[in-house]
C-alpha cells in the first residue's frame, strides 16, 4: 500500500518514517523471543554470540545444553545411551520430572476449568441471566487480582485444609486462574450464536440435551478449544502459586526455570526457553486456525 | 379494556402469570448453569482471599497467650499506670509462656509494633520461674525496659485480637505511648515510598505501552487483512510465550556480558569499561514489563481501530484538513475508548506484577507485590503482608470497577 498520490512531500517522508518506526516496534516485540533460539546452541557458557558463532563455524554451535536437560539429575548420566539410559532419563532426569508434573497439572486443571467455564458461559450468555454483570465480574476476577494475593490467600487456606503440597491443591488453584480465559473466549463465541437453531431443533423434537450436543456444541467447539488452550497455557506458565503451595514432588517447568534464573543462570535455561517458544508457536497456530474456523462457522467472515 | 376478560393460556391460567412463571423458570435455568462455577470460585478464590485479609486486622498471638494481662487491661482503662497487680499478671503470664513455649510468638507480636522487644519476652520468660513478689521490682530488676510506657501501650493494644496497627504499619505509622498516631520521618518511609513507586512505574509502563502500541495498532488496523493477520503474529507470539521465557530473554539481552552490551561495544558506541547496567535495576523492570504488557495494549486498541471507516479521515482531508489535523480531530477521538481499555488493563496488571520485578528488578525495581512476598516468606510478618495485600487489592478492585463501568468486562478480548 504506497502513499497516496495526493500526499505532500512531507507526508510522503512521514509515511516512510512511520513504517520504519513500526518495524522497530515489531522488532522490539519479537527479537527477544527469537534471539534465545540461536543462543541456546552456544558451545560456550556465554549469553552472547561468540566469534565462532558469528562466522557460522560449526564448532561454535553445539547441543550440549539440550543434552544437559536430559542428563541433569540422572543417576548414571555417563553410561551408554541404550534403553536403560533412556529409562534412567524418564525416571530421574529433573527436567523430565518437572515436565511430567506440568503436563499432569495442566491437563486436569484444563479439564476442570473448561467444563465449569463452558457451562457458566452458556448461562451467562442467556439474556434472562439474573445479576449477569456482577457475577461475570466475580468470575473474571482471578485474572485481575494480583497473583501474589491469590497465592498468599491459597497458602493459608491450603495449610488449614491440608491441601498444601498436593496435586489436588495445585490443580484447583490453576483451574481457578484459567477459568476467566475460558469464560471470555466461550462467551465471545456465543455472542454471534443464532438461538433460533436450538429452537428449530426443539421444534423438531430434540430434547435439550440432544439439541446441545448436536447443535450448540459443534458450533461453539472452536471457542471452547481455544479457551481450553488458554487455560492450559495459564497453568503451564504459572509459577507464583506453585512457589507458595507446591511440595517438593510438585515442581513444574516454570518453577524449575525460576530456580535456574534465581541461582545460576546457564544456557540450559535457554534451551528450555527455546522448546517453550516452539511450543507456543504451535499453540498460537492452533488457536488462529480455530478462530478462523469459528468465524466461518458463525458466518462472520467469508469462507 | 378493564371489562374485557383477561387473556388466558389454553389451560385457563392468566397469560401474565404463565409468562412470569416461564420467565422465572428460564432465569433459574440460566442461574443453575452458572452456579457450579460460582460456588467453585467462591470456595477456591473468594474465601481464601477473604480469610487472608482477615489476618490483617486479627492477630491473637498475644491475646490468646497472655490471659492474666488481658484481664488486667480489661479492668483498668487506658492511661492507668501499671501497678503491682499488672506486674503480677505479667509475671504469671510469662510463667505460662515458659510452660507453653509461646514466648517467641508473643514477643514477635509485640515486636511488630515496638521493635527490639522480642528478646524482652523470650529472656523474661526464660527466668519466669524465679520471679517473686513484689513482682514490679523483680521484673524491673531483671530488665528495666519492662517499665517502658510505650511497651505497656503496645501490650494494651495487642491485648485485643483485633487491631488496626498493621494497617498503620503498612502506611509507615505507629502509635506512641499516648495512643496518638505518629508518622515515620520522610526519609524512613518504606511502604508509602514503595506504593508511590509502584504507581509511578505502572503509570510510566502504561504510557510506554501506549507510545509503542498506538502506532502498530494503527498500522495493523489500516493494512488489508491478509497483511495485518501476518503482522499480528508479532503481537500474539509474545502474548502466548511463557512469561519466564520472555523475562529470561531480557536477562540474556540486557546483562553486562549480554547481547546488547556486546553489540554496543563491538560497534564502538561504548567502550568495554563502561558497559551499561540495564538489568537488575529499575530500568530492567521497566523494559521487561513494557515488552510483556504491550500486547495487552495493542489488542484492545486494534479492536477499536479496525471498525473505524477509513472514509472518515478521507472526508476530513477532502474538506481541507491537513493530515495531522484530520488525525487529531477525527481519528484520535474515535480511538479514545481503545486507549482507555488498553491503558486501564495494562495499569491494573502492572500494579500487581510480581514475577518480572522479582527476577530482573534488583533492589530499585521492586514493586509492592515483592514486598508482600518478602513479608510472607522471609520476615514472616503475615499480618503486615495481609494489610499491604488488602491495600493493593482495594486499589486493583477500584480500577477493575472503573474498567467495568467504562468499558464493560464483556468487551475484554484476547487474541
Amino acid at each position: 500500500m504506497p502513499a497516496p498520490s495526493y500526499a505532500t512531500p512531507l507526508e510522503k517522508t512521514w509515511y516512510y518514517v512511520y513504517r520504519v518506526i513500526c518495524a522497530l516496534i515489531f522488532l522490539f516485540l519479537i527479537a527477544p523471543i527469537l534471539i534465545i533460539i540461536p543462543l541456546s546452541f552456544n558451545a560456550e557458557p556465554y549469553f552472547t554470540f561468540t566469534e565462532k558463532m558469528l562466522s557460522f563455524d560449526a564448532d561454535g554451535y553445539s547441543t550440549r545444553w539440550y543434552d544437559l536437560l536430559l542428563t541433569f539429575g540422572m543417576q548414571a548420566p555417563d553410561g551408554a545411551r541404550d534403553w536403560s539410559w533412556w529409562g534412567d532419563v524418564w525416571a530421574n532426569a529433573t527436567w523430565v520430572q518437572v515436565a511430567k508434573n506440568s503436563v499432569i497439572i495442566g491437563f486436569f486443571s484444563t479439564i476442570l476449568a473448561t467444563c465449569l467455564g463452558t457451562l457458566a458461559a452458556l448461562g451467562l450468555s442467556r439474556p434472562e441471566m439474573p445479576f449477569r454483570r456482577a457475577i461475570m465480574a466475580v468470575l473474571i476476577s482471578p485474572m485481575i487480582v494480583p497473583i501474589i494475593i491469590t497465592a498468599t490467600g491459597l497458602f493459608f487456606f491450603y495449610s488449614a485444609t491440608g491441601l498444601a503440597g498436593s496435586y489436588v491443591g495445585i490443580v484447583l488453584a490453576h483451574a481457578t486462574l484459567g477459568i476467566p480465559f475460558v469464560i471470555i473466549t466461550v462467551t465471545a463465541t456465543l455472542i454471534g450464536f443464532d438461538h433460533s437453531l436450538t429452537r428449530a431443533a426443539a421444534s423438531l423434537g430434540a430434547d435439550p440435551t440432544t439439541a446441545f450436543f448436536k447443535i450448540t456444541m459443534p458450533l461453539i467447539l472452536p471457542g471452547v478449544i481455544s479457551g481450553a488452550l488458554f487455560a492450559f497455557v495459564t497453568s503451564f506458565d504459572e509459577v507464583v502459586v506453585v512457589l507458595f503451595i507446591a511440595g517438593f514432588d510438585q515442581q513444574t517447568i516454570p518453577r524449575q526455570m525460576w530456580n535456574g534464573i534465581r541461582e545460576q543462570i546457564s544456557p540450559a535455561i535457554l534451551s528450555v526457553a527455546t522448546i517453550l517458544v516452539i511450543f507456543s508457536i504451535a499453540l498460537l497456530t492452533t488457536v488462529e486456525l480455530l478462530r478462523r474456523r469459528s468465524e466461518r462457522l458463525r458466518g462472520l467472515s467469508p469462507a | 379494556m378493564t371489562d374485557a376478560a383477561p387473556l388466558t393460556t389454553a389451560d385457563g391460567r392468566p397469560l401474565k402469570a404463565s409468562l412470569a412463571s416461564a420467565q422465572a423458570r428460564s432465569r433459574r435455568r440460566a442461574f443453575l448453569l452458572v452456579l457450579p462455577l460460582l460456588l467453585f470460585i467462591l470456595v477456591t478464590f473468594v474465601v481464601p482471599i477473604g480469610q487472608m485479609l482477615f489476618r490483617s486486622v486479627h492477630n491473637d498471638a498475644f491475646s490468646a497467650n497472655m490471659p492474666n494481662l488481658v484481664a488486667w487491661f480489661a479492668e483498668n482503662p487506658a492511661g492507668t499506670d501499671p501497678d503491682e497487680a499488672a506486674f503480677a499478671a505479667l509475671a504469671a503470664d510469662l510463667l505460662l509462656a515458659r510452660e507453653n513455649r509461646t514466648a517467641g510468638q508473643i514477643g514477635t507480636r509485640v515486636n511488630y509494633d515496638l521493635s527490639g522487644s522480642r528478646s524482652l519476652f523470650t529472656s523474661g520468660a526464660r527466668s519466669a520461674n524465679r520471679y517473686e513478689a513484689p513482682f514490679r521490682e523483680a521484673l524491673l530488676d531483671k530488665d528495666e525496659d519492662w517499665g517502658d510506657p510505650q511497651l505497656w501501650q503496645v501490650m494494651r493494644s495487642a491485648s485485643s485480637a483485633y487491631t488496626g496497627s498493621f494497617y498503620l504499619a503498612a502506611v509507615d505509622a505507629t502509635r506512641d505511648e499516648t495512643g496518638a498516631i505518629t508518622w515515620a520521618a520522610e526519609n524512613r518511609q518504606i511502604y508509602i515510598d514503595l506504593f508511590v513507586r509502584t504507581l509511578l512505574l505502572s503509570a510510566l509502563i502504561t504510557f510506554l505501552t501506549f507510545l509503542l502500541g498506538y502506532p502498530i495498532a494503527h498500522l495493523l488496523a489500516t493494512l488489508p487483512l491478509r497483511y495485518s493477520n501476518l503482522l499480528m503474529i508479532f503481537v500474539l507470539l509474545p502474548f502466548w510465550t511463557s512469561l519466564l521465557v520472555r523475562t529470561t530473554s531480557w536477562i540474556v539481552l540486557l546483562q553486562q556480558q549480554g547481547v546488547v552490551n556486546s553489540t554496543l561495544v563491538a560497534t564502538g558506541i561504548i567502550d568495554d569499561g563502561n558497559r551499561l547496567s540495564m538489568i537488575y535495576n529499575q530500568a530492567g523492570t521497566i523494559i521487561a514489563m513494557t515488552h510483556i504488557l504491550l500486547p495487552f495494549m495493542v489488542l484492545p486498541l486494534y479492536s477499536v481501530m479496525r471498525p473505524i471507516p477509513p472514509s472518515y479521515v478521507r472526508a476530513a482531508r477532502s474538506l481541507g484538513a491537513s493530515s495531522w489535523k484530520a488525525f487529531r480531530a477525527v481519528y484520535f477521538p474515535l480511538t479514545v475508548p481503545g486507549i482507555a481499555a488498553g491503558g486501564l488493563l495494562v495499569f491494573i496488571l502492572a500494579v500487581g506484577y510480581y514475577i518480572t520485578p522479582a527476577l530482573v528488578g534488583g533492589a530499585s525495581g521492586q514493586l509492592i507485590s515483592n514486598l508482600i512476598a518478602y513479608h510472607m516468606t522471609t520476615s514472616l510478618n503475615w499480618s503486615l503482608a495481609a494489610a499491604l495485600a488488602s491495600i493493593l487489592l482495594g486499589l486493583v478492585l477500584l480500577l477493575y470497577w472503573l474498567y467495568d463501568r467504562l468499558i464493560g468486562i464483556d468487551n475484554l478480548k484476547l487474541g
